[in-house]
């Protein structure tokens, strides 16, 4: 595996996120005013809270929403037999984890999926540590380990049950789903 | 959990006996696989005649003893049986055998046989088998069985015989598990559980579920299964009977709980659990249900599996940064590396004889399964085919089945352990994937006298 230290590819993924962070104004620019506004006088809390908590979940309260309404991306897909996440989808991510962080009563399931090529046993393993680097990049991003449950499936439940590259690439995907 | 043990089972049993009716009503309980087709045989496979049996009256409709027991052979890839249309006589009885009627055809043996009504609406099997060269009478054999149990004796009859000319006991009365897996990909999908005997026949649901299940074992007495169900939204290991109503649920453990694997003694059961962390191998003792630690390292550990003897483990690692078969000593925790061919070897099965493994090996990115002499290192590609998968061992070491696709669809396939013969065990619905072949089992039929 290309991961032998895990440790060591977090940090680069934590530095790559505040760099994409920093550069990408669109991703983060709305949601960090919101940040401030927590620490506002008590007495303003539950005004504040009418307002915020609907910005954070459409109305199936399941479907975590940026600032501008439009869904998150929830599937996050990787290299064959890799499970190292994607520069592109940390903008996302660091959204969840600041969703998590505002509503510690909201946790989440962390599935990880794998292509049908390899063994399934392998694959089990593979997929959980997909589940597992999303998971590493939330709890660094300060989401509480009690919200974060992470379950591989292998590669038992494609997303494209065809047998190509394109199927493959579509299977191996990590999925974050809101409880 | 062994405190609440008995409550436990007793849950366990009420759910099992529950499921247990359910796959009994299950529309799918009946399902066979499709008729076996023989790809490739060894090029002298042995001439043998097996004449239609002589069945008294009403019995007669419901026998096909000799066509089983011609195709059980012929599957075996090392007989090449004479169709019936081509005999000369058929004869169910010694005083009327002609030897000459039998060297004309080249057929090296003869199988005759006759079927009686017994007391009690039992039925008796007389047959006997010559070896047609030497003129000889070389087995005969006597067998009592109930009605309903034609396939059973058919099998049966075909094991001795094998037995009596090859010299390697006979593997046709074994079973097997399969997972079938039905609109995978959809809202719709369906898993089951099913265990036929091994030329697919006679297929039963053990369970059925919407969520995945795979890696099914067999208990060495065959009387249990264990295998992984995600039945709980996460991985379980469930131990159940093959045929009673127990069932239950041995671990469901925060992360990976897989790779069920019974040891040869059926005390102890090898797994996978990672429990949030590492993917680490575990023993659990079944009578105390105790967890003994085996692996302790940052790298996916997995599929471990028994060395015959029941002394040390095999299992998949990447801790050399690939995937690869690794063995360790129970007593001394000695670890050593067994494969170095390719940069994907994974999910090994020791032969019955401890110096050979079968896995499942990458080459030029195509998955197949390989054979390997544990001493002199030398790795023999047995399939053809790609993305194949999980191999499990006959009881007698000279078959394995495997998982292979077939025109995008999950099918199984059995290869000989030097990889002559070979044939497939295709299925009209669905993906069947994840076999695994039975211990030999207790005898269906008994011998009745000499």
């Amino acid at each position: 595996m290309q991961i032998n230290n895990p440790l060591s590819g977090l940090l680069l993924l934590m530095l790559t996120a505040l760099v994409t962070a920093g550069c990408s104004s669109t991703a983060t620019a709305p949601v960090e005013p919101q940040a401030p506004v927590e620490a506002a006088p008590e007495v303003m809390a539950p005004v504040e809270m009418v307002e915020e908590e609907p910005s954070d979940f459409a109305s199936d309260n399941r479907t975590a929403i940026d600032a501008s309404g439009r869904p998150i991306s929830r599937t996050f897909f990787f290299d064959y037999d890799k499970a190292i996440l994607e520069p592109s989808d940390l903008a996302a991510l660091e959204l969840h984890a600041q969703i998590l962080r505002r509503n510690a009563d909201r946790s989440i399931v962390v599935e990880g999926h794998c292509d049908e090529r390899g063994t399934r046993e392998y694959n089990l393993a593979l997929g959980e540590r997909r589940a597992q680097a999303v998971s590493s990049f939330l709890l660094s991003a300060g989401v509480r380990p009690r919200q974060i449950e992470t379950v591989s499936f292998g590669e038992e439940r494609p997303q494209d049950p065809g047998h190509d590259s394109a199927a493959w690439q579509r299977n191996r995907r990590a999925v974050l789903n809101y409880r | 959990m062994n405190r609440d043990g008995e409550k436990e089972r007793r849950r366990g049993v009420v759910l099992g006996m529950a499921l247990w009716v359910l796959a009994l009503c299950s529309p799918n309980a009946v399902a066979s696989l499709d008729t076996i087709i023989i790809d490739k045989g060894v090029d002298q496979p042995i001439r043998i005649a097996v004449v239609p049996f002589q069945v008294e009256g009403e019995l007669a409709d419901q026998s096909d003893l000799s066509r089983i027991i011609a195709f059980d052979l012929a599957r075996s890839g090392q007989f090449d049986p004479l169709a019936p249309e081509d005999m000369l006589s058929y004869p169910a009885k010694a005083e009327n055998v002609y030897f000459r009627d039998w060297r004309i055809l080249n057929s090296a043996y003869l199988v005759i046989g006759s079927v009686t009504a017994g007391a009690e609406g039992r039925i008796k099997i007389a047959f006997e088998l010559y070896d047609v060269a030497a003129e000889q009478l070389i087995l005969s054999r006597r067998l009592a069985l109930e009605r309903g149990q034609w396939r059973d004796a058919a099998h049966k009859i075909s094991d001795l015989v094998y037995e009596e000319i090859t010299g390697v006991r006979g593997a046709f009365s074994t079973k097997i598990l399969y997972v079938l897996a039905q609109a995978v990909g959809t809202s719709r999908a369906r898993f089951s559980l099913e265990v036929a005997d091994a030329d697919g026949e006679r297929a039963r649901t053990l369970f059925a579920s919407s969520e995945p299940i795979l890696s099914a074992s067999w208990s060495p007495d065959g009387e249990r299964v264990a295998y992984v169900s995600f039945e709980t939204g996460r991985p379980s290991i469930v131990l159940q009977d093959i045929d009673g109503p127990y069932r239950e649920r041995l671990t469901n453990f925060q992360g990976i709980n897989g790779s069920p694997v019974f040891s040869p003694d059926g005390e102890q059961l090898a797994m996978v659990l990672s429990r949030g962390g590492d993917p680490e191998i575990f023993i659990m003792n079944l009578r105390d249900r105790r967890l003994r630690r085996i692996t302790r390292h940052q790298a996916i550990d997995t599929e471990p599996s028994w060395s015959p003897d029941g002394q040390s483990l095999i299992f998949t690692s990447d801790r050399g940064g690939r995937p690869q078969i690794y063995q360790v000593a129970l007593d001394s925790n000695f670890l050593e590396r067994l494969t170095f061919v390719g940069d994907y070897n994974a999910r090994g099965r020791m032969l019955p004889d401890g110096q050979h493994l079968v896995f499942v090996h990458r080459q030029n990115g195509v998955f197949h399964i390989a054979w390997q002499d544990l001493e002199q290192d030398n790795l023999r590609v047995l399939t053809e085919t790609s993305l194949d998968e999980s191999p499990s061992l006959a009881p007698n070491g000279a078959m394995l089945i495997y998982a292979t696709q077939n025109q995008g669809r999950g099918i199984l396939a059995v290869v000989s352990i030097d990889g002559r013969v070979r044939y497939r065990l295709p299925s009209s619905s669905g993906d069947v994937r994840e076999p695994s072949w039975s211990p030999f089992l207790a005898d269906e039929v008994v011998e009745d006298g000499i």
